[in-house]
């Protein structure tokens, strides 16, 4: 009992790294009705930028602010300049787009920065949690942070003009626009925005799996499948998502024999569609009703 | 928790493609046929081989174009089947000394049941959800490849080795040569089914799954039966493509089968012109030559020079070679009129 | 009267398909115009084109200044609000945030609560439910909400595409009487795009009649009325 309860424990520290891609993804998924396949890759490159700055003398936190700039700035500027051309195209070209970006980055990540694995600082140390074995301090540091960004991103949607604004260019873009909205914009803000949450997830969890080019590839899958587990149009379904894909991965990896790491993600995926035969929209999502 | 439902009235994710376009124009089809039928009369032995596997990936590709372009249905998980094919076809042949030419209907058949069967709970998915299942299935098969009970089949981690066939009836031909024509009679019988196939009434309800599925069901399409139909045709094309690399590449391993690969097929639909058959052994060429190109443009940034050329491509013709061939064909209507 | 909009030789696409050929009109301020035609005749072409929603060529000019290539945004921004066709209620969000969306350009935020309670005014069942999904609001509600969203603009010209669309009799006059007091009390120039013909020439003071894609028919919505030619040839009553 004890084993499963630590599982359970480990599988929530896991998890707050899926839980904050699948914000990410959720957020770009709420801009733009789609999914990008190079957020990791942006993570990942955004994480790099700080350390870099890191390592020309930059303090945490200086480095960690103008990361986060780069990323919402970067994010926004491949929007306008990379797929606005795109935006009449069919939405599977724009499906090769991502996954051509997601080659650029990737490979221009591992061409400046190399493929070793380098150490990542953490503000919040790596000591016992309120004395606890189980979880580290920096493991509820990315928790709180993971909520911290929740509770930011729902006040940010519920209580704001320019929230309000972009949920509303995403549910209608064309009654949007009919209401004075330059739904461009909101879309090109999207992935400022969803840039910037990754690059916080990159930046939370380099520390716990080493700053390598690759390092994203796992977990935007897992935050995809996280994401849609919780159901793409809630965000609140993400941060669930993501806990429940950590404690899958680690109860599967503890208790069914023969699962080597490589089976974990296929078997963590094949859970969450068994879930979405059940509930196909996740789930926290909103079931959707289509109109012939 | 929202009680209003929202409503979707979508336009189709996937655009069809007329009918009268879905095929080139017959002096088109008789040029691009003689030309890969005397091709490997001309060029050397590695070449051939290179053109064996471009015939071979854009059979995969039109397994995908089939089922994508044609029903509707996302799938990143066509590696597997490709997989099941490949590994089926090594497993007879060596273990069993199966004839090699005898383990492609083999092949099909098996991979066509199997995606008729994935077809089902598939039946509940569809979109961005149905993509990420598929790719489950291209995720998982790697690893279920090298489990350690199906090892003295399958060779594990090191695979198997398949001894290269001979041209029948001691024709004076290299292997390569032979292997090349097999493929290419193949390729052709199957490329002609399939536009038969959605040309026939089995098409029509695919495509009225595609455009509209509440609508198709309205009318009386039996929406699961064609789904799990389309699926198991797609399967089973890209099984027999399996079992074809594996008899030319005369080696099968786990790796060689990973999502890379089902995303690379992916690609080459997109290149290719979704929906559009002919397309596919453009996007297979694309999916072929493009990495090597990049990588002799620049070895340390071989993925960004792919990425950029990628790029390029989907900029200039968003909707794939389709749209080139159409930009041909009214150049040549101009021309004709004038 | 000074002219608000004026509309020179509009022709409108769709793809490769000509839906209207050579359109003319023009409104003037202050005024309540209907634009009547029967099913496939360009009415909602007609309103789509002046909002940048359809490919067109033609000088469109809204108080002196022509429109140009002004994306649909910029065109809403100058003052004139659309209803569209089916409402385009954003069903998953409240009453009053769909209120709150039809001001979301305006610079003025002060003047924006004061704004909905007029609204509530106008509409008082909408203040009932201002907290309410607007998905679950009736047809008619809906409608009621779409205007008030669209006068949350403060606009100086509303297009309405076929308000009276499913919805009950009494429940469109309602509608109609509401419109007309906007008109007249708060100044909104009004053009509304309708089948039900009867009732549109009560409401406004100028028609015209379009009939695949071109204008045949223009004047004082009485003399149309009026007219039983023109009504049984054109209106089908």
């Amino acid at each position: 009992m004890d084993l499963f309860f630590n599982q359970i424990l480990a599988g929530i520290s896991t998890g707050a790294i899926y839980a904050c891609m699948a914000l990410a993804v959720v957020m770009i998924y709420q801009a733009i009705d789609h999914l990008n396949f190079a957020q990791g890759e942006m993570a990942t490159f955004s994480t790099f930028v700080s350390w870099q700055l890191m390592q020309w003398g930059m303090s945490y936190w200086a480095a960690f602010v103008i990361s986060l700039v780069f990323a919402f700035v970067g994010g926004l500027a491949l929007e306008r300049v990379l797929f606005r051309p795109l935006a009449k195209a069919p939405i599977l070209t724009n499906v090769a787009g991502f996954i051509a970006l997601f080659a650029i980055i990737n490979s221009s990540t591992g061409l400046i920065w190399d493929f070793t694995i380098k150490q990542y600082p953490t503000p919040f140390g790596s000591a016992p949690f309120l004395g606890s074995q189980l979880i580290s301090t920096h493991q509820a540091g990315m928790i709180g942070v993971t909520l911290a960004l929740l509770l930011a991103l729902y006040f940010f949607f519920q209580y704001t003009r320019i929230g309000l604004a972009m949920r509303a260019s995403a549910a209608l873009p064309e009654s949007a626009r009919l209401v004075g909205i330059n739904t461009g914009w909101m879309v090109s803000l999207g992935w400022g925005m969803a840039s910037a949450i990754g690059a916080v997830g990159g930046m939370l969890i380099a520390p716990v799996v080493f700053l390598e080019p690759n390092m994203m590839v796992g977990v935007l899958l897992y935050g995809f499948a996280a994401a849609v587990l919780g159901g793409l149009s809630s965000p609140l379904g993400a941060v669930v998502g993501g806990f429940l894909v950590g404690i899958m991965e680690n109860l599967a990896g503890t208790y069914i024999p023969g699962i080597g790491n490589e089976l974990k993600l296929p078997i963590a995926l094949f859970v969450i569609v068994a879930v979405l035969v059940v509930k196909p929209a996740g789930l926290f999502g909103r079931p959707i009703v289509k109109r012939v | 928790m929202s009680a209003v439902e929202e409503v979707a009235t979508e336009a189709p994710a996937i655009e069809a493609v007329p009918k009268r376009a879905m095929t080139l124009g017959t002096g088109t089809s008789l040029v691009m046929l003689g030309l890969f039928i005397v091709a490997p009369l001309v060029v050397k032995n590695f070449v051939t081989f290179q053109l064996t596997m471009l015939l071979i990936y854009g059979l995969a590709v039109l397994a995908l174009n089939i089922l994508t372009g044609g029903s509707g249905q996302f799938s990143l998980g066509q590696s597997a089947f490709y997989a099941v094919g490949a590994y089926v076809s090594a497993i007879l042949m060596e273990t069993y000394g199966v004839n090699y030419a005898l383990t492609l209907p083999i092949s099909g058949i098996l991979c066509f049941v199997i995606g008729f069967l994935f077809g089902f709970p598939a039946l509940r998915l569809s979109g961005i959800y149905l993509a990420l299942a598929t790719f489950a299935l291209a995720a998982a098969m790697p690893q279920l490849l090298k489990l350690g009970f199906l090892e003295p089949w399958t060779g594990g981690v090191q695979g198997l080795v398949i001894d290269k066939p001979d041209a029948p009836f001691g024709l004076p031909i290299s292997q390569d040569m032979w292997l090349y024509y097999f493929t290419l009679v193949i390729a052709i019988a199957i490329y002609v089914a399939s536009v038969n196939l959605l040309r026939s009434r089995s098409g029509r309800a695919f495509m009225a799954i595609r455009d509209n599925e509440i609508a198709a069901s309205a009318m009386g399409v039996n929406v699961a039966l064609y789904k799990t139909l389309a699926f198991g045709v797609s399967a089973g094309i890209t099984g027999i493509a399996g079992s074809l690399g594996a008899i030319v590449v005369q080696f099968v391993a786990p790796d060689s089968f990973s999502y890379n690969f089902a995303i690379q097929l992916f690609l080459g639909m997109v290149v290719g012109g979704v929906g559009w058959l002919p397309g596919s052994i453009v996007g297979a060429a694309f999916i072929i030559f493009v990495p090597n190109i990049s990588e002799s443009i620049s070895k340390g940034l071989s993925g960004a020079v792919f990425g950029v050329l990628l790029f390029v491509v989907i900029y200039l013709v968003p909707h794939g070679a389709r749209q080139v061939a159409i930009v041909c064909q009214q150049a040549l209507a101009k021309w004709r009129k004038r | 009267m000074k002219t608000l909009l004026n509309v020179k030789d509009l022709r409108a696409y769709y793809g490769q398909v000509q839906a209207l050929h050579g359109l003319s009109f023009s409104l003037s301020e202050g005024s309540l115009t209907t634009l009547l035609g029967a099913n496939g005749a360009g009415k909602t072409t007609t309103l789509r084109a002046i909002c940048n929603m359809v490919r067109s060529t033609g000088a469109i000019e809204f108080d002196g200044q022509p429109l140009g290539h002004r994306s649909t945004e910029n065109i809403v921004r100058l003052g004139i609000a659309h209803v569209p066709q089916g409402r385009g209620t954003f069903t998953s969000m409240t009453v009053e945030e769909n209120l709150q969306l039809g001001a979301i350009s305006r610079k003025d935020k002060a003047d924006i609560a004061s704004d909905i309670e007029r609204m509530y005014g106008h509409f008082p069942v909408l203040k009932q439910r201002h907290t309410q999904q607007a998905g679950t609001l009736s047809g008619g509600e809906q409608q009621m909400l779409a205007v008030a969203r669209a006068l949350m603009l403060r606009p100086r010209l509303m297009l309405l595409d076929e308000p009276s669309f499913g919805l009950a009799p009494l429940v469109v006059r309602d509608l109609f009487r509401i419109l007309g007091k906007i008109n007249r009390e708060e100044k909104v120039s009004i053009l509304v795009v309708e089948q039900n013909a009867q009732l549109a020439l009560e409401l406004a003071d100028q028609a015209y009649v379009i009939e695949t894609g071109r204008i045949v028919m223009s004047g004082a919505a009485k003399d149309i009325a009026n007219n039983e030619d023109v009504r049984k040839s054109y209106l089908g009553y």
